[in-house]
């Protein structure tokens, strides 16, 4: 048998079917990998061993019963973003170091009830607001393939946990690029859904009509299998959207011959990296081969979608954040000396500065006398991005770009330039605000950085954009490469 | 468009955050490269375009039945607040003795 670790998903179920390996083991195999190598990496703020082991004694039992579904007793790991009943969930913050969650988030509960194994809560930047991980109250995470580069961000742990194959699989959240950006920098398979596709219930939320949950994996295959497993319907969110769950296994395999895939030009300009286009010009060859048609298509609005991003986005996470307010749950200071204290010195001290500023920057644009000339601009602006997308969906199957401009950069050197940070999702900011599918994967390497191709697709396609790049991954092994430093 | 440090204190006492003397040229400084960031938008015409109010263009935020759902979990949740008495949150006083 190949090394535990190097497997997917799907070979793991295989062993896991044929009984060559029990859950227990499995479980126990990563919880040490973690143990061993995650000193490196910082990519797990929590690790739930006591609670994945019992909970793969569980999934054992059921196996001899001969009731066990295809992710039964398969680990994963889950961003910190999303609560987890009796477990820690700090969304990457000191306001919520202390918050121990009272409930589990809906996707948490349906990967359990799927049979998954919870290995632990993965690192993020503070309420998912960076892309890098450095604003992680628990420190940066450090990218497998170079340690003093970063991972992306927000979802960084999730993507480096599966990079250095410390999980088969992870969770994420993906707001303006949070989950395929992380997936670029990790060489890693990572899905961004369609808005409403997985409930955003017990997902700590951010900028709520932008923020959307979703799968990290080594292959397309184990994203389709855990797509399934997290969509759905849920009464308790009211954005979640009552569409039908594909078999989107059963989609994988199907021929690309006559698909018609678009080349948006604007994202070949704005500050892309030149070997990093030629990564992505092999990949579009590529899908050429599998006979797929290529055609240049134009998303004029989509340069201004990071501006946009920075009044909505901020906007609704002012909003959203108001919540921390010391009373109820989270950070409180000492000794208030009245409620105004209360509240201003708690959040003062919870959030770090990233969040302050961008809950400033929405403050401002929501106040008196600024509305109309932000916010109301901004979702202007945002319908004449997602129109560009419709007009291009009607000449073509789905798109592909570069999921960043450029491989990971080094820690720190973008820390004291917010704006030059926020450029790096000039690519991927444009899907959240259409509320599109995306979808990254690995396609190559420059200066043995892995580089991303992202796929973005009509509202609830997900099923063609995981059936072209498991095809992509028929012809390609970018994505079975490993990083040296979690041999 | 540079913010002034008088502006930039609003804005936090607005959203009840406090900076310290040292903090408030450094948020000045960013916020302000942030607002020019977003400036851009003004350079897209918008006459007559209706703004987005779901990012599904088509559907709209779902209404539910108008029924009791929750059952009462008061000592699970105060259990993790910081500060409860008697089944209450407790703050610091609000209101003025006579």
């Amino acid at each position: 048998m190949t090394a535990i670790h190097t497997m997917t998903l799907a070979q793991l179920s295989e062993e896991l079917a044929k009984k060559t390996l029990s859950s227990v083991e499995l479980t126990q195999y990563f919880l040490d990998r973690i143990e061993k190598l995650d000193k490196k990496y910082n990519s797990f703020i929590t690790v739930t061993a006591e609670h994945a082991l019992e909970k793969a004694k569980q999934c054992d039992a059921v196996r001899a019963q001969n009731q066990a579904g295809p992710l039964t007793g398969l680990p994963i790991a889950h961003k910190d973003i999303f609560c987890t009943k009796g477990i820690k969930t700090s969304c990457g913050s000191k306001m919520l170091d202390n918050f121990i969650s009272p409930y589990d988030a809906t996707m948490v509960s349906q990967v359990d009830a799927a049979g998954m194994v919870m290995l632990g809560k993965t690192n993020m930047d503070e309420f998912a607001m960076g892309s890098s991980n450095e604003t992680s109250f628990y420190g940066p995470v450090h990218n497998p393939w170079d340690l003093n580069t970063v991972p992306g961000g927000s979802s960084g742990g999730s993507a480096a946990a599966v990079a250095a194959r410390l999980t088969p699989a992870s969770s994420g959240t993906d707001t303006g690029g949070s989950i395929r950006q992380p997936a670029a920098l990790c060489g890693v398979t990572g899905l961004k859904p369609t808005y409403g596709r997985i409930s955003r219930y017990g997902m700590i939320a951010f900028a709520s009509s932008l923020d959307q949950g979703g799968p990290f994996a080594q292959t397309a295959e184990d994203v389709a299998m855990l797509l399934q497993a997290m969509s759905g319907f849920d009464p308790k969110d009211s954005t979640s959207v009552d569409v039908p769950v594909p078999d989107y296994v059963a989609l994988l395999n199907q021929s690309l011959s006559g698909k018609i895939i678009g080349i948006p030009k604007e994202y070949f300009k704005q500050g892309l990296d030149r070997e990093v286009e030629k990564r992505v010009q092999d990949a579009i060859a590529t899908f050429e081969k599998l006979g797929a048609r290529i055609q240049e298509v134009s998303l004029p609005t989509s340069p201004l979608s990071i501006s946009v991003y920075y009044v909505v986005a901020s906007a609704e996470c002012s909003s959203n954040l108001s919540r921390f307010d010391g009373v109820r749950y989270g950070h409180r200071c000492d000794n208030p000396k009245d409620l105004e204290d209360l509240y201003k010195r708690s959040r003062s001290e919870g959030f770090g500065d990233e969040v302050k500023r961008r809950i400033m920057v929405g403050t401002y644009a929501l106040s008196s006398g600024y509305y109309d000339a932000y916010y109301l601009k901004a979702q202007k602006v945002r319908k004449l991005i997602s129109d560009d997308f419709k007009r291009v969906f009607e000449q073509v199957d789905f798109l592909i770009g570069p999921t960043t401009p450029t491989p990971a950069f080094k820690i720190g050197e973008k820390a004291n330039d917010p704006v030059s940070m926020y450029l790096s999702d000039i690519y991927t900011i444009a899907t959240n605000l259409a509320g599109l599918p995306g979808l990254s994967i690995p396609a190559g390497f420059v200066n043995d950085l892995p580089v991303g191709v992202q796929l973005t697709g009509k509202h609830f396609d997900e099923g063609l954009l995981l059936n072209a790049a498991h095809c992509y991954q028929q012809q390609t092994d970018w994505h079975k490469r490993i990083p040296k430093s979690c041999a | 468009m540079p913010l002034d440090r008088q502006e930039v204190e609003k804005i936090a006492h607005l959203a009840r955050l406090t900076l310290n003397e040292q903090q408030i040229p450094f948020y000045a400084s960013n916020i302000s490269k942030i607002l020019d960031l977003i400036a851009q938008i003004n350079e897209a015409d918008t006459d007559n375009i209706v703004p987005m109010a779901h990012p599904m263009e088509h559907l709209t935020q779902r209404m539910r039945e108008d029924k009791v759902t929750e059952t009462d979990q008061r000592e699970l949740f105060q259990a993790i607040a910081p500060s409860t008495e008697a089944g209450l949150y407790l703050v610091p006083k609000v209101i003025d003795e006579q």
